[in-house]
């Protein structure tokens, strides 16, 4: 057997799109399975499953879903309830919504019924990124079919009143901050907003309203089916349950895989994606959680397992499991002033640590890639990185600022190196200034 | 940030006027959002003008914002703020290049390089009105980089031989099929899945009643 979860415990059987997306396909699948009983159980029911099989929010917090619709207000009074569904999947790395969009729609949408019920919503949004078009287009095909199988809609069979609408954004990474994206579905610019307010008492429209990655709504179906126990039983405690993983880079086959939590790195790309290129000895680091977190080195990755606590515990993150694998051959500070790159092009520009500090960071790590800097200011970046992270109202920050920490923690010698040849290159002798800011 | 300006005054035409068919689409949208929040529906709308000018025309602005009931600069401010928007004309064939990271580790390189030589620097129009090109932020298919989004639709797992003939074939006129270009399915690894092969997943068992396990006790 490859890797370690059976294809009799996977929940999204239709991730490579080999059968049918369709209403009668994902039926035929379990889908829309039983969700009239669970409906019945009632609120407090799905809410205390929920929390029992540990289900942590798979899209990059890892923040207790079910703990996180019980934050919605108890009674529905003057405003009415919404549910939010964050499709706007842009971190790099990550492609894992994409594919339950495209090629599992209708758990998504019978995850939305049960979600909406549990925090006594009416209506809920799916906001998906501008430029998953036929994403888009079959998320559209597949919620019509719902309607018109009166699964969903006014006077569905379920019993409870839901309506379910796809929006979409235009192209800004920063609206798959929640309070951003309640910005933008509002008709703004996607900043984040100040919190508190917590969206849970006033988000869209000044509503109540708990926001979830595609991923967290889409398993909760098939978890109240088959048992919060049956779920909770994989993986570690406080890392339970299975996990659709996105490799990318340098691995023989990249691939998105649904797989335990906890699985060991190795296991995972050598049972999925055929292994390193070039072999494991060619291995040079790996970003585990989508380019936000910090790289771990060859050394961590040959150990560890992939799941929330063993990689925070490494200085890192699980984030939304998008593995980019590096190879020897790879230049890491290039790579990561590409991705200084996308968080000054990223950054919404409401809060100055993160508007100027994005930029100032990718021009310093430009110049490294190209070694014309001096070692002095490896310091000088690392410190400046740490003024932009938890300075901003949103976590954009942080995220610009990890990589940087990440590579300068495990690779500083690299852009030593860059440097000092560079320098020499020109006959420079260290000390002698070359380049001002 | 990325700081977005209108085209300029000489490209901008003179009016805008929806065609019937996005007309049609404005009022599906419209249909999503509560009584008196059609603001929410501005990027949508942006995005049909796109659809049926190509760009962002200042007048197009103008006319949402009255549609809508939003100043101006409100549009404005969304118009610039999402970079999918165009905001001055582009080639018939515009080839949106992604060069994050995971790409860029599998190639996107390569692929800009073709883009500069054959068309020229980001955001210039060929000459015959056919071809421009731009780099995108992470397109979201990081599995199958490198990527480039054309007509909206994704092209994976390219390289510059492969680029080239889809580039060969929309100048020629043909159409040029989606999706991966060495013939995956889906993300799935090259050479296909490695799980999901249990045959009784798909034979219509998991269609039979389930008993829901756990259920509260009837009161």
């Amino acid at each position: 057997m490859v890797g370690i979860l059976e294809d009799k415990d996977r929940i999204f059987l239709n991730l490579y799109g080999l059968q049918d997306w369709g209403l009668e396909g994902a039926m035929k699948r379990g889908a829309w399975n039983g969700t009239k009983d669970i409906l019945s159980a009632g609120r407090d029911w799905i809410i205390t499953e929920g929390k029992a099989s540990g289900l942590r929010g798979r899209g990059g917090a890892g923040f207790p879903t079910a703990l996180k619709w019980s934050f919605m207000p108890k009674e529905v009074k003057d405003r009415p309830h919404y549910l939010l569904i964050n499709a706007d999947e842009s971190e790099p790395g990550t492609c894992k919504d994409r594919e339950i969009m495209r090629h599992d729609p209708h758990l998504l949408i019978e995850g939305a019924l049960v979600a909406s019920f549990a925090m006594q919503a009416h209506t809920a949004y799916i906001y998906i990124r501008g430029e998953y078009v036929y994403e888009r287009e079959i998320l559209e095909a597949a919620i019509k079919q719902a309607y018109e199988a009166k699964l969903i809609g006014k006077n569905n069979v379920h019993g409870w009143d839901f309506d379910l609408f796809v929006s979409h954004g235009a192209g800004a990474y920063i609206c798959g901050e929640e309070t951003a994206q309640i910005e933008s579905l509002e008709g703004k610019k996607g900043q984040p907003r100040l919190k508190p307010p917590f969206p849970a008492n006033a988000g869209l429209y000044g509503c109540p309203t708990t926001v979830n990655n595609v991923e967290s709504i889409a398993v909760m179906p098939t978890i109240l089916r088959r048992g919060a126990a049956w779920f909770a039983g994989i993986g570690r405690p406080n890392n339970t349950g299975t996990k659709v993983f996105s490799i990318s880079g340098h691995v023989n086959k990249p691939c998105n895989v649904e797989e335990a939590m906890s699985i060991p790195f190795k296991q995972l790309v050598e049972d999925h994606c055929g292994g390193i290129r070039g072999g494991w000895s060619n291995l040079k680091a790996v970003i585990p959680g989508g380019s936000s977190v910090r790289m771990i080195t060859a050394e961590m990755a040959e150990t560890v397992l992939m799941d929330f606590d063993s990689l925070s515990a490494l200085k890192s993150g699980l984030g939304t499991a998008a593995v980019i694998v590096m190879d020897k051959s790879t230049d890491l500070v290039a790579a990561i002033a590409r991705l200084s790159y996308f968080y000054k092009h990223e950054s919404c520009g409401q809060c100055t640590p993160c508007r100027e500090g994005t930029g100032w960071m990718w021009r310093v790590m430009e110049r490294m890639a190209r070694g014309e800097a001096e070692i002095r200011e490896i310091d000088l970046l690392f410190e400046v990185s740490q003024q932009v992270e938890g300075k901003t109202i949103c976590a954009l920050g942080d995220a610009a600022a990890w990589p940087i920490q990440g590579l300068i923690m495990h690779f500083r010698h690299e852009i030593e190196d860059k440097i000092n040849k560079y320098r020499a290159s020109k006959g420079l002798v260290q000390g002698a200034k070359i380049a001002a800011e | 940030m990325s700081t977005r300006r209108l085209a300029p005054d000489e490209v901008q035409p003179a009016s805008f006027e929806w065609s019937k068919e996005s007309r049609a689409k404005c009022e599906f949208w419209l249909g999503k959002y509560p009584q008196g929040r059609q603001r929410s529906a501005v990027i949508p709308f942006l995005w049909l003008v796109q659809k049926q000018e190509g760009w962002v025309s200042r007048p197009a602005l103008e006319a949402i914002g009255q549609e809508l009931g939003m100043p101006y600069i409100r549009v404005l401010e969304v118009a610039t703020f999402y970079t999918m928007f165009h905001l001055a004309p582009v080639g018939k064939h515009h080839l949106q290049v992604c060069g994050t990271t995971p790409c860029m580790l599998r190639g996107s390189g390569e692929l800009i390089k073709v883009c500069k030589n054959r068309i020229g620097d980001h955001h210039h129009v060929t000459k015959d009105g056919l071809l421009s090109w731009e780099e995108m932020e992470c397109l979201g298919s990081c599995a199958n980089a490198p990527v480039v989004a054309i007509h909206d639709y994704y092209h994976e797992d390219l390289d510059a031989e492969s680029f080239n003939k889809i580039i060969d074939d929309l100048l020629a006129g043909k159409e040029v099929k989606p999706g991966s270009a060495i013939g995956r399915q889906g993300s799935a690894p090259e050479g296909g899945p490695t799980t999901l092969k249990d045959p009784s997943l798909y034979d219509g068992s998991l269609a039979k009643p389930v008993k829901i396990p756990n259920l509260p006790e009837k009161a």
